[in-house]
């Protein structure tokens, strides 16, 4: 029991130093970007136009005129409360503006997320199960074309096709344009989803397929599949009885580890669909120089990160009894 | 008496080749088990020995049909008289014939010992049938949910035996299920071996330890770079002078009731295996006659390919 805790608590101050990095290196970043947050967002001509005083009120706001580590360090001491701070784009709390976003992102990504790892975990074993055969070489080169395929692109090619020529699915946004909230169907939302759903898959799925292939053919190779033949176990019965439990634990880690590529993915993604989710969200604030919400996306995509890496690391645990009893014997 | 009993497994001139690539693009065929032959009785134990490398598990894995993809097989393999085909061994495997494997990475990592015993079946009478197998070879209850990292090397020995006697074999491929076992527990498990050969099954017993080998098999074949040089009955090893062929000699001398002494040279691989009698080039009696083709013939009692036997060898 004790020794549980101390896993997770170690975990926990782990999580803890990243994001507390994450936040420094995010922060360095827009505070050395060449985009005066006031000139983006107020606009040159409104600026020429106000008096000295006015601007100095606004830079104050913006937090132009104060400096870096002081700012920093306000930040990290109210984020520590609790308090995020207030998004200068959306002149909302942070905290409301990453929920709406997440939102709006978590549903996608999830599916995205669920789809390209079960897909490629089946793909990649019925690939390495059936080595040199066809279905093998159309699989592995499913896998080699869609890894070397940028995700933007792929996202304009299928906009262009379903949403410009065919015109059978929507071009963006996560609703239709102009309708209230209250209003928004679930059908709305799925067809607003598929494109980008689609595209996240698609090149998420590669890395899945080529893992579990490589595993499945070490195992097909291992001497206890070679056993396993000899006592007349069939081709179906080694897949399931002997194959899936070897190459599942990797599998996961693997699958839980690519969270932080799909929340990268996510950013162009949303960009090309105009997606108003967490990605586009990071997009503005960045270039708009909102800081407190780039800290803000940036903190909580890290610790989704971690979490992801940390649920792998406790699956493991679970799952491989030479872990699990290693564990429970120190 | 003898001459009665069925036989249960012959092989015939087999021999084993893998296709290699050799560089880019040039096909190069290795010759790793060539015109070997040998048959199993009922009731009967015979031991293959050999050194490492000179091509026992390949044998087994031929009779088994679980030969790698770039292999391939010669000759006439055949079981109670009916020729092997892949199809048939398909059938056969697991069930009539069945195989003690040489290590523990025959064993599935993740697998639970006792689920591997009965192939993963889930339901009572096998697991009545693993717990009675296990009790039989002197292991706990328990150890049917260990899994086998969990286990000592003896153990997973007795494990990998008694994946075997789940079923009712007629013949029991043994690949050197002793190495590492302490020679009292080496013998225990070879007497396991012995019963079942004793009820009527034929046991195939790969085999390191030549002395072992003479104490609990009937007949003993001496492989040497992938084909066979002798075959003797075990008795012929109590004197050096009833052994046929200048290989089996020398390892009688090596045996460590009997000198000690080892042979210098070593074993050729396949790919610079000499023509006519592998053993020529550590030969003290070779001929001329030795660097052609040498038969595999019957020779008081036993057989040889050697062309000396009843010669100069006295
Ligand atoms: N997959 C393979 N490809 C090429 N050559 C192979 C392959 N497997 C085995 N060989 C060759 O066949 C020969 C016999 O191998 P085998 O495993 O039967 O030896 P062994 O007598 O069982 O040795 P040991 O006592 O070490 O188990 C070796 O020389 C080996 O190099
Ligand atoms: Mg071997």
């Amino acid at each position: 029991m004790r020794k549980e805790f101390l896993f997770i608590l170690k975990n926990f101050v782990r999580m803890a130093i990243l994001m507390f990095l994450v936040s420094i290196v995010a922060f360095f970043l827009v505070s050395v970007s060449p985009i005066d947050p006031l000139k983006v967002n107020v606009g040159q001509t409104a600026l020429g136009s106000m008096s000295q005083e006015q601007i100095e009120k606004l830079s104050q706001y913006w937090g132009t005129s104060i400096s870096p580590v002081r700012r920093y360090l306000s930040w990290a001491g109210d984020f520590i409360r609790g308090d995020m701070g207030v998004s200068l784009l959306y002149r909302q709390p942070v905290s409301r503006v990453i929920g709406v976003k997440l939102s709006n992102s978590l549903l996608m990504l999830g599916i995205s997320w669920l789809i390209s790892g079960i897909v490629g975990f089946s793909l990649g074993i019925l690939a390495g199960a059936n080595r040199g055969k066809r279905l093998d070489k159309g699989i592995s080169a499913y896998a080699l074309i869609t890894a070397s395929t940028p995700a933007f692109w792929l996202a304009l090619v299928f906009l262009m096709l379903f949403g410009v020529w065919l015109k059978i699915l929507p071009i963006g946004l996560s609703v239709p344009i102009g309708t209230e909230a209250a209003e928004v169907t679930i059908r709305d939302r799925i067809l607003h989803g598929i494109l980008p759903v689609l595209t996240l898959s698609i090149t998420g799925i590669s890395s899945m397929i080529l893992h579990t292939r490589e595993k499945m053919l070490e195992v097909m190779e291992s001497d206890y599949v070679l056993f396993a033949k000899a006592r007349g176990e069939t081709g179906t019965q080694i897949v399931l009885g002997h194959g899936i439990r070897n190459i599942l634990l990797p599998a996961l880690t693997l699958q839980f580890a690519s969270i932080s590529e799909i929340i990268g993915g996510s950013v162009l993604v949303e960009q090309v669909f105009s997606y108003p989710g967490i990605g586009q969200a990071a997009v503005t604030a960045g270039l708009g120089g909102d800081v407190p919400l780039l800290l803000g996306i940036a903190v909580i995509s890290a610790a989704i990160v971690f979490t992801g890496n940390f649920t792998a690391n406790i699956l493991y645990g679970i799952v491989d009894p030479r872990i699990r009893k290693a564990r429970n014997n120190i | 008496m003898l001459e009665e009993r069925k036989k249960i497994l012959s092989i015939k001139n087999l021999s084993v080749s893998f296709s290699q690539y050799e560089g880019a693009f040039r096909w190069k065929n290795l010759l790793a088990i060539k015109d070997l032959s040998l048959d199993v009785k009922e009731g009967e134990m015979v031991a293959v020995v050999g050194s490492s490398g000179s091509g026992k598990s390949l044998l087994a894995h031929s009779v088994l049909g679980i030969l790698p993809y770039n292999a391939t097989r010669n000759g006439e393999i055949s079981f109670y008289g009916e020729t092997l085909t892949e199809k048939r061994m398909r059938e056969l495997r697991g069930k009539e014939i069945v195989l003690v494997p040489q290590s523990v990475s025959y064993l599935d990592p993740l697998m639970k010992t006792g689920l591997q015993i009965r192939k993963g079946k889930k339901d009572e009478s096998s697991r009545q049938k693993s717990l009675e197998v296990l009790k039989c070879y002197g292991l706990e209850r328990d150890t049917e949910n260990l899994y086998p990292f969990e286990l000592s090397g003896g153990m997973i020995r007795r494990i990998l035996i008694s994946t075997a006697v789940m079923e009712q074999p007629r013949l029991v491929i043994a690949d050197e299920p002793t190495p590492g076992l302490h020679i009292d527990i080496a013998r225990r498990v070879l007497s396991h071996f012995r019963e079942i050969a004793d009820e009527g099954a034929g046991v195939l017993l790969i085999i390191h330890d030549l002395e072992l080998a003479v104490e609990v098999a009937d007949r003993i074949v001496v492989l040497y770079a992938g084909t066979n040089l002798e075959e003797a009955r075990a008795s012929d090893f109590l004197e050096e002078n009833r052994l046929r062929h200048p290989y089996t000699r020398a390892l009688y001398r090596a045996m460590p009731d009997n000198g000690f002494s080892a042979e210098p040279g070593t074993q050729p691989y396949a790919e610079n295996r000499p023509d006519g009698c592998t053993y020529a080039p550590r030969c003290e009696y070779v001929q001329e006659k030795c660097l052609k083709e040498v038969e595999y013939r019957n020779f008081q009692g036993g057989m040889v390919r050697c062309i000396m036997a009843g010669g100069e060898i006295r």
